[in-house]
């Protein structure tokens, strides 16, 4: 099957900076993937010249079979994406937009349905008829995925789609989101909450400075870090000496303990007894994608 | 899909982006027809009320009469410029210019819909001119297909350049210095208020560089069937203008410039 996004060799310099130092990328149709990193490396600059906002210098890229470049018009058409940056006209209404985003696709009324579901979908219902500059922020957002997905696209980017939204807007999108993956839309995220990106996607890839540094099933990244931590809460005490060399972080009176083993829970609780220190409450933690976010990333 | 390759145009794209266009200057009409329709007839007013048994430009052609397709034209070639510049120069600075640039829209289809939206408005604010004006004017009609030649003409030209202004300027104060340092000066030294006939011959020399004064000449001599030169050479210099700013604001969209990086 052809790849829904083939990224190879990709290099974009902005004079001296090398934004982009060489990304190779292939994500599959269907997928829900993950493109994480932190700010500055280049996950929005490899997403502008995917959508064709910006060219690269080097390599190309291609959206289910066509360049981005050489082939734009087709590969524009098979793309939503959702810009990072709160944009919007402030001449028309959320409805009006939307049919005009369809028309410049080529679509017309018989794609009123859709864009009427896409309102619903994204609890724009009661505002379909107000003037975008009259929308809060977080109604602004949902206009901006609901143009992004207006001519029904099978690829799918969200740059950054719930910076500043509140927790409701988040569940409603990303129900319609993962309904959307479902019926077989690929999804391309980007996002500082990891713990978003840990629970929908299924591949991630993470940058760092250019460059493609771990691309592989979110599962698989979470098994690079096998080591589990232990959280105790012990209330205001001095803790052992021995215990010291492995405290991962302290939050008040709660204690996370870096373990190698499992059976190292039974030696802290031991050194807690000897230390006549009670022990208040007790979790068990695995490894998340901040884990191996920093681990990789941080390094 | 593949056949798309090497089409450049599609109707239902740009009929979209026209259609947005349209809309986005007749919401605010009182600022975009009907400010310029009060400004031309305020300069109507003034002008004849001064010099309209003084002057006589044509033989039986009284000042007045003489004015009114200059003022038409000038208002119908400033508006045409103001709707593709402010529209673009706005979608920049509020970063909304990025729902166009996502579409699957080609270059030649941007053209044509930012400059057929300039036509209609410069059209529309120079039909409401022309119809205020004959209420109180007898104004002839001698060759109406030029008028309507050289207004079209005019407003696409002057559309072309404001999609290069608006494609240039970053900010607003650039966009002001384009109205205000070349499009104000060349619009009131073109002869809309007198005929280049009655300067000495070196602004008479000037003037002819100017092509602003071939579009208000050939427009009135449709009204008058005189002008003060042939309407074919005013032709030949406004459909060669046009070719050249649309060849150039169509490389501009090619490239990409100032709009992908």
């Amino acid at each position: 099957m052809i790849p829904a996004i083939n990224i190879q060799q990709v290099h974009k310099s902005f004079g001296a900076l090398h934004a982009l130092n060489g990304v190779d990328l292939t994500i599959e149709q269907g997928e829900f993937f993950g493109l994480l990193g932190p700010n500055g490396a280049g996950k929005s600059t490899l997403i502008n010249i995917l959508a064709g906002l910006l060219r690269p210098t080097n390599g190309n890229i291609s959206v289910m079979g066509y360049d981005v470049v050489d082939q734009y018009r087709q590969a524009r058409q098979l793309l939503g994406v959702v810009p990072q940056e709160l944009v919007f006209d402030p001449f028309f209404n959320v409805r009006e937009m939307l049919r005009f985003q369809a028309g410049y696709f080529g679509r017309g009324r018989e794609n009123d349905a859709w864009v009427d579901e896409v309102i619903e979908a994204l609890g724009l219902t009661d505002k379909a008829h107000t003037n975008m500059r009259r929308l809060s922020g977080g109604m602004k957002r949902r206009a901006l995925i609901a143009q992004a997905l207006a001519h029904k696209p099978p690829v799918i980017v969200l740059d950054e789609p719930t910076a500043g939204v509140d927790v409701e807007l988040r569940q409603t999108m990303w129900e319609f989101i993962k309904r959307l993956n479902r019926e077989g839309h690929t999804i391309i995220l980007t996002t500082h909450y990891l713990e978003e990106a840990e629970i929908l996607c299924t591949r991630v890839g993470m940058m760092k400075q250019g460059k493609i540094v771990a691309l592989d099933s979110t599962s698989n990244l979470l098994k690079r870090l096998p080591s589990k931590s232990l959280r105790v809460t012990l209330g205001q005490v001095e803790l052992p000496t021995s215990l010291k060399s492995i405290l991962k972080s302290q939050d008040n009176d709660a204690y996370i303990f870096l373990l190698s083993d499992i059976a190292q829970v039974e030696w802290i609780l031991g050194e807690l007894r000897s230390a006549n220190i009670p022990v208040v409450d007790m979790q068990l933690l695995e490894a998340d994608l901040e884990d191996v976010f920093v681990d990789l990333v941080g390094r | 899909m593949q056949a798309d390759n090497t089409q450049l145009f599609k109707f239902r794209g740009p009929w979209t982006l026209f259609k947005k266009e349209i809309i986005r200057f007749w919401r605010v009409s009182f600022q975009t027809v009907a400010a310029p329709v009060m400004t031309a007839l305020l300069y109507l007013l003034v002008f004849s009320h001064v010099l309209d048994k003084r002057v006589e430009v044509y033989p039986g052609v009284s000042y007045t009469a003489f004015l009114i397709p200059g003022l038409i034209m000038m208002s119908l070639l400033q508006n045409a410029f103001a709707n593709s510049s402010s529209s673009l120069i706005q979608a920049k600075v509020m970063g909304n210019i990025i729902f166009v640039l996502l579409t699957p829209l080609t270059y030649l289809e941007l053209f044509v819909a930012f400059l057929a939206a300039s036509i209609i408005r410069g059209l529309v604010v120079g039909l409401g001119i022309y119809l205020v004006a004959i209420i109180f004017i007898d104004l002839p009609l001698a060759h109406p297909i030029f008028i309507l030649a050289f207004a079209i003409l005019g407003s696409a030209l002057l559309g072309a350049f404001g999609i290069i202004a608006g494609i240039w300027a970053d900010k607003f104060d650039q966009m002001a210095a384009f109205q205000n340092f070349i499009i104000m000066p060349l619009s009131f030294l073109s002869g809309v208020f007198y005929s280049i006939h009655s300067l000495p011959s070196f602004w008479q020399t000037v003037s002819h560089l100017n092509p602003f004064f071939y579009m208000i000449d050939g427009f009135r001599y449709g009204f008058f069937g005189v002008g003060d030169i042939s309407p074919w050479i005013s032709l030949s210099v406004i459909i060669a203008s046009f070719l050249a700013l649309s060849g150039l604001t169509l490389a501009m969209l090619k490239s990409g410039y100032k709009l992908r990086g």
